[in-house]
């Protein structure tokens, strides 16, 4: 229980850091960024009212106090209140947040889940067979890691989708036959048949890593004296890789599979944005370029929430499946 | 290189010797070499590149999307800019970037990660703290809101901004170590003869923290140049500057995908993957350094098997010549 209750400390201090840095950012920046904000904006054309405002909730009224904006701005959290986006005026903020957050969790998570069985399956066929040729292939998935995942989905695109028109260019699903999103099954294929590339693009960067490291760990295990005794009582060989090393080694990859999780939302952001997939990420990337501050705080401070939940689950689960992480906290 | 002297009587001692004895070789690290090679091949490229390109980077007089070929080594692009120029002038900025970054975010991790592991009490608290809060808050949207923040971006900036956004992992990893280390004897022995703390982290401590530090520093240097091209390809990256990440965000913008000019957008996405593959192959050779296990599991698996092999041929051998013998 002591365990439980250190972590929460550390979690609820790490979330109070967030938040505040989420709001302090933009009013640390030297010179007078809002002034230059608008400066720029109006070279552009007019600014409304609106973009004046959210400038103003972003970088603070110059008439009130750090201390009461700091206050307001919890007052405005704890409603639900992330203001409105001036690139969709007048839509909230919270609304377009909560509108592309499926397509980022169903895609990104989805291709997470694969990428992490075909990794840890392969890394412990890997370990198993240490001193083989398979040592020689496992430096290759560093190549893989290496590539830039933005570059993977451009390439992708190049040979699947211009060079041999099998797959969808861009999109979440076919915007020509759906008006928007709706419950039936050709809007359900639509969606898997677009989601194909885009999650090639996640599995092709990540699944290295998992292979790796669960590699690793695995040739670690199968040094260990439990390991031998087994061999030396004559389990049979599948037992042994799967009921005593694997499930061991497989612990550090657990954990990262949980933190993987958190990074769900906004861990492939600039993919998202090569394939114009209708995400968090790419709404992230609408905000940044339509210089609309309150969906972009609104969408980083979602994308760190996520991975603060995301961190704090794993973390009470890894507590109850390795009891020697909660003895050195 | 083996040694002659030891070499000469294993020889000689082939024939009777039961218990194989081991050469004493100085062990070359094959994926060390490789890596090394190739990372200093793309330096070499950064920095003679842009010397021998025939064309300079934003020269436009020349013709349009052109494939490959003897005048233009790597094409055109849209606007007539020569590829290779591009990309040579590109590693410069891309390495660069990477470096400092990777820099900046291995001393962030000493500070925070080997104070906090050696300090404890209260130190330590409040720097895992701080630590923890980095480590949650993801890296590539914080970049992007800050870079989206700042109106005109040096590359030293961009790379000030990736080091101070990702050194938090080095730092967990760096504190684990330093705190193993503060009660080997050696350290206690320091700290007892009244070093100060100062000179017992940098004379004690930092020196077995090398290996691992260098490993850091590669990853951060992977991160930071992944980073940079992520950014530079949504546009937050260094404002007026070439590198492979903007290459990439012109060939997209240029539409590059659709006219089937891969010679756009190959080779710099290419070029990012080769660095990070090389840093990686060296780490690869660091991490055998450090967890001897990942290096000898394998060795005596082989050896193990070997054996078997041998004796099962022994074994074949001696049922073979048992069989002759009967039959004569």
């Amino acid at each position: 229980m002591r365990y439980v209750g250190r972590r929460l400390v550390i979690y609820a201090v790490t979330l109070w850091a967030a938040i505040s840095l989420n709001f302090l950012l933009p009013r640390m920046l030297p010179g007078d960024p809002a002034s230059i904000m608008i400066a720029k904006m109006s070279r552009n054309g007019d600014v409304t009212e609106a973009q004046l405002e959210s400038i103003r909730r972003l970088f603070g009224n110059p008439d009130t106090s750090l201390w009461d904006q700091y206050l307001q701005y919890w007052q405005q959290l704890f409603k639900g209140d992330l203001g409105v986006s001036v690139s969709f005026y007048p839509t909230p903020v919270v609304e377009l947040i909560g509108s592309a957050l499926p397509w980022s969790i169903g895609l990104v998570g989805m291709a997470t889940i694969i990428s992490f069985t075909v990794g840890v399956g392969a890394g412990m066929f890997a370990g198993w067979k240490r001193g083989t040729w398979v040592d020689h292939i496992v430096p290759s998935t560093t190549l893989l890691q290496s590539l830039p995942y933005f570059w993977v989905a451009m390439v992708l695109i190049y040979f699947f989708a211009v060079q041999n028109q099998w797959f969808p260019i861009i999109g979440g699903y076919n915007v020509f036959m759906f008006g928007g999103p709706e419950w039936s099954w050709a809007f359900v294929g639509s969606v898997l048949y677009h989601a194909i590339l885009p999650a090639t693009t996640i599995v092709i960067s990540s699944v290295g890593g998992w292979l790796l490291g669960m590699r690793n760990m695995m040739v670690s295990t199968m040094g260990e004296d439990y390991v031998t005794t087994a061999e030396a009582k004559g389990l049979k060989k599948r037992r042994i890789m799967t009921t005593y090393a694997a499930r061991n080694a497989v612990l550090p990859s657990v954990a990262g599979f949980g933190v993987a999780l958190g990074f769900v939302v906004g861990g492939f952001v600039v993919m998202e944005t090569v394939f114009s997939y209708p995400g968090i990420g790419k709404l992230m990337i609408t905000a940044v370029r339509g210089n609309d501050y309150a969906l972009m705080q609104g969408v980083f401070l979602v994308i760190t929430l996520t991975v603060l939940v995301a961190m704090f689950i794993t973390d009470m689960i890894y507590g109850l499946i390795d009891p020697r992480a909660r003895q050195n906290v | 290189m083996s040694n002659p002297a030891t070499e000469a009587p294993v020889e000689d001692a082939a024939p009777v010797q039961t218990h194989k004895v081991f050469k004493h070789k100085r062990h070359v690290n094959g994926k060390f070499v490789i890596g090394a090679t190739m990372l200093s091949l793309i330096i070499l490229f950064a920095i003679f590149g842009p010397m021998i390109a025939e064309f300079e980077p934003r020269d436009s007089d020349n013709p349009v999307l052109i494939p490959p070929d003897s005048t233009y080594w790597l094409g055109t692009t849209s606007l007539g800019y020569d590829m290779f120029s591009q990309l040579a002038t590109g590693a410069r900025t891309s390495l660069m970037v990477g470096a400092v970054a990777g820099l900046i975010a291995v001393v962030l991790s000493i500070m925070f990660g080997v104070v906090a592991g050696y300090v404890g009490g209260v130190t330590d608290e409040l720097l895992t703290l701080a630590i923890g809060v980095m480590l949650v808050i993801p890296g590539l949207p914080l970049t992007i809101v800050i870079s989206s923040l700042v109106p005109g971006r040096s590359g030293l900036l961009v790379a000030v901004i990736l080091g101070i956004t990702g050194w938090a992992g080095s730092a967990v990893v760096l504190r684990a170590q330093a705190q193993s280390l503060r009660n080997r004897d050696y350290v206690s022995a320091s700290r007892i003869a009244g070093e100060n703390p100062f000179r017992v982290i940098g004379v004690e401590i930092l020196p077995n923290l090398l290996p691992l530090l260098t490993g850091q520093f590669l990853f951060g240097v992977i991160l930071a140049i992944l980073g940079e091209a992520g950014l530079s390809y949504l546009g937050l990256g260094p404002t007026g500057s070439i590198s492979w990440g903007t290459i990439l965000n012109e060939a997209q913008a240029g539409g590059a995908l659709t006219r089937g000019a891969w010679w756009w957008f190959v080779p710099p996405g290419l070029m990012v993957a080769l660095v990070g593959c090389s840093l990686a192959l060296i780490n690869f050779a660091v991490d055998e350094i450090i967890n001897p296990k990942l290096r000898s599991a394998p060795l005596e698996a082989r050896r193990l098997r070997k054996a078997k092999k041998a004796a099962k041929a022994e074994k074949k051998a001696a049922k073979a010549h048992k069989k002759t013998e009967v039959n004569a």
